[in-house]
């Protein structure tokens, strides 16, 4: 008898650490980790620290910040929608990379113009070196044998 | 006479006389950026709205999500806070602006209205409800109203006349009340 009771104190016991545990799950789930806030601050920054990102910016306004988006992650939001709320909120410039759109686009294609531009024209250059040296080479120019005023004086020289 | 010109001069005439699209494509490029360099540079150098000036027209939706326009305002003095949670400066002329707005707010012809400048909400309205502020408060969503004033810190606070005209500025909180009072009286003689 006394085994009979121990083993329903035991179940009860068991059963109420089962709900209460699921009762925490439910109301408090998994709190995001800083490198999960992290990830999401460093493509952002905040326009009163200028040219720092949010994952190591130093401000209050930062802080609040990265406050706000440990929030979101934890009522499941992804990294995109809490992008895009931010972008809503303070604008285009929060963002560590310009969404290629009107003007950003020159952001995207002007460097890789530049740098192809620069190879065209050293490549140019080398060429334009290059030529002097083979035109030396050439023991004579076909130009000069059809010059009348060259064969002439060939011929008078040969005549002497 | 008959002259025999060489092929390889034809040939060399011809070309020089033939457009260089490519050089052309180039230039125009080239002075395109410069252009748009140009007019970025230009617009960073414009600084903030200068007494005098017409003010950009904005639109402010407030947190309780009335939404005010500034043309819509013409007739009245506005008042334009710009403030943060997150700026100690601000609190210091807090009550100072509630006071002002309470004491104007009966006469009908002064508006005061905040800007909340990249601040989060939570904390915006925390700020809000431990200073007692009434007046319309909103975020300045996009930093829109910021950057056509070009404001360069919180606090600052713009004082536009009748016409929509601006005719005080204050960079840094307010002394106290009555330098609040010393820059809107003059507007509603």
């Amino acid at each position: 008898m006394k085994l009979f009771r121990n083993t329903i104190f035991l179940s009860i016991f068991v059963a109420m650490l089962a709900v209460g545990g699921a009762l925490a799950q439910g109301t408090n789930p998994q709190a995001p980790t800083d490198d999960q806030v992290n990830a999401i601050a460093k493509q952002l920054y905040c326009p009163v620290c200028e040219n720092i990102p949010l994952d190591v910016c130093g401000t209050q306004a930062c802080a609040q910040w990265r406050d706000l988006i440990r929030q979101k992650l934890g009522e499941g939001w992804s990294e995109a929608q809490i992008k895009q709320y931010f972008v809503d909120q303070y604008g285009d410039r929060v963002l560590a990379t310009p969404p290629a759109r009107g003007l950003n686009w020159l952001v995207y294609i002007v460097p890789p113009v530049a740098i192809l531009a620069g190879i065209f024209i050293l490549y140019r250059a080398f060429q334009s070196w290059r030529q002097p040296v083979a035109t030396e080479a050439q023991p004579e120019s076909p130009v000069e044998q059809t010059d009348e005023y060259a064969l002439r004086l060939e011929e008078e020289l040969r005549k002497r | 006479m008959e002259q025999n010109v060489p092929e390889s001069t034809v040939q060399k005439t011809t070309e020089s006389h033939r457009p260089h699209w490519g050089r052309i494509l180039v230039w125009v490029g080239v002075l395109g950026l410069l252009a748009i360099l140009a007019l970025g540079l230009r617009r960073a150098q414009q600084g903030p709205v200068s007494v005098g000036d017409q003010v950009p027209n904005f639109t402010l939706t407030t947190f309780d999500g009335e939404t005010i326009n500034l043309t819509d305002l013409k007739g009245k003095v506005v008042v334009l806070n710009f403030w943060a949670s997150w700026c100690k400066p601000c609190e210091q002329e807090a009550a100072d602006l509630e006071t002002a707005w309470l004491t104007y707010q009966p006469r009908g012809d002064v508006v005061f209205l905040g800007v909340d400048y990249v601040d989060t909400e939570p904390e915006a309205r925390g700020y809000l409800e431990k200073f007692n502020i009434t007046y319309p408060n909103g975020p300045d969503l996009g930093t829109r109203i910021s950057q056509a004033f070009r404001i360069r810190g919180v606090p600052e606070t713009y004082i536009i006349d009748q016409d929509n005209v601006l005719r005080a500025v204050q960079i840094g909180p307010f002394r106290d009340l009555s330098q609040i009072q010393s820059m809107i009286d003059p507007l509603l003689q």
